[in-house]
C-alpha cells in the first residue's frame, strides 16, 4: 500500500501519453458495452424465454393460421399446465413505420403463462370488464406518451373490421412493467374483441404457448402434440419457446458473429496500443528501475509495481468506458422501436470487468517480467 | 523552394528511418487498419442488402395490393378485383393478353444450409403463366420452366444457396405437401432470386386461400403510364387497392434495416476511429520524442519549423494510407461476395444477399484512415516543430 504513490507517480511522468492509452482503453470498453447491448437485441430475448413453455406453429409456416378448437385439446394431455393461443395482428399506429408488436391475447391465461408480465391487480380488472381494453408494455407508452384510459386507433394491414374502412379502436387499461430483458413494447389486446369483429377469418389462431409441468418432459410432449394433429388440415409444429426464439433469432443472419468479430478486432487493437506504449514506458525507465533495485527494491516488488500500474489503466480506463456504455443504454432504443430489448446484461458486465483485468495484466506482463529481470550492473550502463 | 526542399528532405528522412521504429509504427498502422477492416465490412453488408433490393424492382412495372396493406404478405385480394385490375388502362398487351401476374406471397418453413436444425421464412410465391413475360429479367438458367397445373417449382439462385435441400431435382416436403424443383432462375441478382415460384392456382389449394390474391403485378406502357393506371384503379369503387411502382416499393422494404446497419456501422466505425487516433498520436509523439534530439539538431541547422511540422504530418499520414490500404485489402479479401441471407421485417420473410465492398466504400475506407493519420500527427507535429531546441538537444 505505501507504495501507491510511487505507482501513482510514475503513471503520470508523462501526462499526455497516460490520457491517450485511458482513453483509448475508455474507447474500446465503450464499443465492448454497446456491441454487447447490440448484440443482446438480436437474440430477442432469449435469455428469458422459458424452458417450460412450448410454441406450436403451423407445419407449413408461422403465417398459417390453426383453429381456435386445439386449444381445449392442448388442455386434456397429461403433463400440460395451461395452454393458450395468439394470434399476430399486424397493425400500426398513425404511421407505418411505427413498429411494435400487437398481438389478440385471451389476457387471464395469457398473463398466468407469462407471470414476467407485472399487471397491476386493478387493471387486470379494468382491462378484463373492457372488450376493447388494452394492456401495452411500459415503453411504448412512453414512445406514444399513451395514458391509462386513453382511446387508441390502429391501422389494420392484416384483419379488416367487419363495420368497414381500416381502424380498430382500443381503450389502454393496463401498462405493464418486467425485468431486464423483458420485452416492454408489445401491445395486448383481447381476442375475443378481435374474432368478433374481423372481416373473415373467425375461430382462426396464429399460434399456440402450452406451460408444461416438467421441462424434461419438452421433447416427449411436443411429439404428442404433433401426433395429435397430424394428418389433419392444419398439421403442427412444436419446439421450446427458447429453441423457437432463438430460430427467430437465426433468421438475422451472422449477426451475432459478425458482432464478435468486430470486438475481437477492436479488443486486440486496444491493447496492442496499451501493450507498446507500457513497453515504451518501462524501457525509458531502465536507469530508475536499476536504482530502485539498487536501493534494495526485490524483483518481485518491481513486477508488482509495473503491473499495478498497467492494470490501473486497464480498469479506470475500461471501467469509465464500460460506464458510459451503460448510461447510454438507460436512454433506451435509439432506433424507435426496431431493438425492442435493449439492456447491458449484467452478465457482459462481468466479462466486460474480467476482460479489463486481463488486458492490463497482459499489457503489463512483459515489460514488467523484463523490469524483473533486469541486472542492474546492465541497466545502468546502457546509456 | 528551399522551403519545399527542406520539407521533401526531411520527408525522405522520416519515411526512410520508419524501419527503425518499425514496432511502434506497426501498432499505429494495425490499429488503423483494424478500423478500415470493420468499417468497411459492416457497411458492405448494408450496401449488399440495399443493391439486391434496388435491383429487384423496375419503373416499368406497377404492384397493386389491398389498400392499407404494408408489404404483399399482409396484402389480400379476391379473385374477382383481380380480373378487374387486368382492365385498367396503362398495361402492355402481348396482343389480346395484358402482361399482368396475379400472385400469391407465402413463407415455407425450410431450414438454412447453415443452422440445419432451424426453421427459415422463405418466400413462395405463386404466379401466373404470364409472370416471365412481365419480369423481363428473369430466366431460367438451370433446368426448366415449371409446368402450370402441376407441383412443380423454379428456385431463385439465391435461395437455392442458400436453404438446404432446394437444388434441382430435389423434392420439398413442407407438411402435407410436395413440390417437385425442375428449375433454377436468375433475377439479376434482385430479391426474387431469394423466392420459390410455383403455379398461384396450386398455392391457392395448398395453403387453403381459395380464390384470393395478394398482389397484381402489372407490365407499364411505358413508365409515365403510372398515373392513368393508378387514377383509373383508385376511382373504381369496384376495388380497393393501392399502386407503388415495383422499384419504389422495394427501395421502401430496404431502408429500415439499411439504414439500422449505416447506424450501427458509422457509429463503430467513428467510436473505434476515436480510438485508433489515439493510438496514432502515441505512435508519433513516441516517435517525435525518440528524435527530439535529431529535430533540434536539424532546427538549429537551419531547417525551419514549417517544414518540421509537413514531414511529421506527412510521416503520420503515410501510415495512415498503409494502413488504409492494408485494411481495404482485408475487408475486400475477406468479404466481398460472401453470401448470406437475413430477415426482410416488411415481408417476415428471407432474402439472400451477398456483401458487396464497392469502389466507393474502398475509397471512403482510405480516405477516413488518411483522416485518421493526419489527426493523429497533428498534435505530435506542433510538439516536434516547437520543441525548445536547447533543452531538445540535451535530452536522452
Amino acid at each position: 500500500m505505501k507504495y501507491l504513490p510511487l505507482v501513482w507517480k510514475n503513471l503520470w511522468r508523462r501526462k499526455i501519453r497516460t490520457t491517450f492509452t485511458l482513453l483509448s482503453i475508455f474507447v474500446a470498453f465503450l464499443l465492448f458495452g454497446l456491441l454487447m447491448t447490440i448484440r443482446m437485441a438480436f437474440t430477442f430475448g432469449v435469455d428469458i424465454a422459458g424452458a417450460d413453455r412450448l410454441v406450436l406453429i403451423h407445419k407449413v409456416s408461422l403465417i398459417m393460421p390453426l383453429p381456435v378448437s386445439y386449444e381445449p385439446r392442448l388442455q386434456t394431455v397429461p403433463g400440460v399446465e395451461l395452454a393458450t393461443h395468439n394470434t399476430w395482428f399486424g397493425a400500426y399506429y398513425q404511421d407505418p413505420s411505427n413498429f411494435f408488436a400487437n398481438i389478440a391475447v385471451d389476457p387471464v391465461p395469457f398473463l398466468k403463462i407469462y407471470p414476467e408480465y407485472k399487471l397491476p391487480p386493478d387493471q387486470m380488472k379494468a382491462w378484463l370488464e373492457d372488450r376493447q381494453g388494452v394492456i401495452v408494455g411500459k415503453d411504448l407508452a412512453e414512445r406514444f406518451g399513451w395514458k391509462l384510459g386513453q382511446r387508441v386507433p390502429l391501422t389494420a394491414t392484416i384483419w379488416q373490421p367487419k363495420a368497414g374502412g381500416q381502424t380498430w379502436e382500443f381503450n389502454i387499461r393496463g401498462i405493464y412493467d418486467g425485468g431486464d430483458g423483458v420485452d416492454k413494447t408489445q401491445f395486448f389486446f383481447r381476442y375475443d374483441y378481435l374474432d368478433e369483429n374481423r372481416r373473415g377469418g373467425q375461430g382462426l389462431v396464429g399460434w399456440y404457448i402450452v406451460k408444461i409441468a416438467d421441462p424434461a418432459k419438452a421433447v416427449a410432449l411436443s411429439h404428442t402434440f404433433d401426433e395429435m394433429f397430424a394428418n389433419s388440415s392444419a398439421e403442427t409444429k412444436t419446439t421450446t419457446e427458447k429453441g423457437f426464439v432463438e430460430g427467430f433469432a437465426k433468421q438475422m443472419g451472422d449477426i451475432g458473429a459478425i458482432m464478435i468479430a468486430i470486438l475481437t478486432a477492436v479488443l486486440f487493437t486496444m491493447l496492442l496500443i496499451a501493450a507498446s506504449t507500457m513497453a515504451q514506458s518501462v524501457r525509458e525507465r531502465t536507469n530508475e528501475l536499476a536504482v530502485l533495485k539498487t536501493l534494495g527494491f526485490s524483483g518481485g516488488l518491481i513486477l508488482t509495481l509495473v503491473l499495478a500500474e498497467s492494470l490501473f489503466i486497464g480498469l479506470v480506463g475500461g471501467g469509465l468506458g464500460l460506464g458510459l456504455a451503460w448510461l447510454v443504454v438507460q436512454g433506451g432504443d435509439p432506433t424507435g422501436g426496431m431493438l425492442p430489448i435493449f439492456v447491458l446484461p449484467s452478465r457482459d458486465v462481468a466479462l466486460g470487468v474480467g476482460l479489463m483485468v486481463l488486458m492490463g495484466f497482459l499489457a503489463g506482463i512483459m515489460p514488467a517480467v523484463g523490469a524483473m529481470q533486469l541486472r542492474i550492473t546492465d541497466a545502468l550502463r546502457r546509456n | 523552394m528551399r522551403w519545399l526542399r527542406q520539407t521533401l528532405a526531411m520527408m525522405a528522412l522520416n519515411l526512410r528511418t520508419i524501419p527503425q521504429r518499425l514496432s511502434s509504427s506497426a501498432v499505429a498502422i494495425v490499429g488503423i487498419a483494424g478500423v478500415v477492416v470493420v468499417f468497411i465490412s459492416v457497411l458492405s453488408i448494408a450496401a449488399g442488402f440495399s443493391a439486391a433490393m434496388r435491383q429487384s424492382g423496375s419503373p416499368q412495372r406497377a404492384l397493386v395490393m389491398r389498400s392499407g396493406a404494408d408489404s404483399e404478405m399482409t396484402s389480400g385480394l379476391g379473385g374477382p378485383e383481380a380480373d378487374i385490375i387486368k382492365q385498367a388502362p396503362g398495361i402492355r398487351r402481348d396482343g389480346q393478353t395484358p402482361l399482368v401476374s396475379v400472385e400469391l406471397y407465402v413463407i415455407i418453413d425450410l431450414p438454412k444450409k447453415s443452422s440445419p436444425d432451424s426453421p427459415a421464412n422463405v418466400p413462395m410465391r405463386g404466379i401466373e403463366p404470364t409472370a416471365m413475360k412481365v419480369r423481363e429479367e428473369v430466366s431460367v438458367t438451370q433446368g426448366r420452366m415449371l409446368q402450370f397445373g402441376t407441383n412443380e417449382v423454379i428456385v431463385g439462385r439465391g435461395a437455392s444457396v442458400q436453404f438446404a435441400n432446394l437444388e434441382l431435382g430435389n423434392t420439398i416436403v413442407s407438411g402435407q405437401n410436395r413440390w417437385q424443383v425442375v428449375g433454377i432462375f436468375e433475377a439479376d441478382g434482385g430479391v426474387a432470386e431469394s423466392e420459390i415460384w410455383c403455379d398461384s392456382r396450386v398455392l391457392q389449394g395448398a395453403y387453403r386461400r381459395g380464390n384470393s390474391y395478394q398482389s397484381v403485378l402489372a407490365r407499364l406502357d411505358s413508365s409515365d403510364s403510372l398515373k392513368a393506371f393508378t387514377d383509373w384503379l383508385t376511382s373504381n369503387p369496384a376495388v380497393n387497392v393501392m399502386v407503388r411502382r415495383e422499384n419504389e416499393y422495394y427501395a421502401g422494404q430496404s431502408r429500415a434495416l439499411t439504414s439500422l446497419i449505416q447506424v450501427v456501422g458509422y457509429g463503430i466505425a467513428a467510436l473505434m476511429g476515436i480510438g485508433a487516433i489515439f493510438g496514432a498520436i502515441l505512435t508519433m509523439y513516441t516517435a517525435v520524442a525518440t528524435r527530439a534530439r535529431e529535430i533540434a539538431t536539424l532546427r538549429a541547422l537551419g531547417f525551419n519549423t514549417g517544414s518540421v511540422l509537413v514531414s511529421v504530418l506527412g510521416e503520420s499520414l503515410a501510415l495512415g494510407l498503409i494502413g488504409g490500404v492494408l485494411g481495404g485489402a482485408a475487408a475486400y479479401f475477406a468479404f466481398n461476395g460472401y453470401q448470406t441471407s437475413t430477415m426482410n421485417f416488411q415481408t417476415f420473410s428471407q432474402v439472400a444477399f451477398a456483401f458487396r465492398v464497392t469502389p466507393e466504400l474502398l475509397v471512403t475506407g482510405i480516405v477516413y484512415a488518411l483522416i485518421m493519420g493526419l489527426v493523429g500527427g497533428l498534435f505530435p507535429a506542433i510538439r516536434a516543430a516547437t520543441l525548445p531546441i536547447p533543452s531538445a538537444l540535451r535530452e536522452l
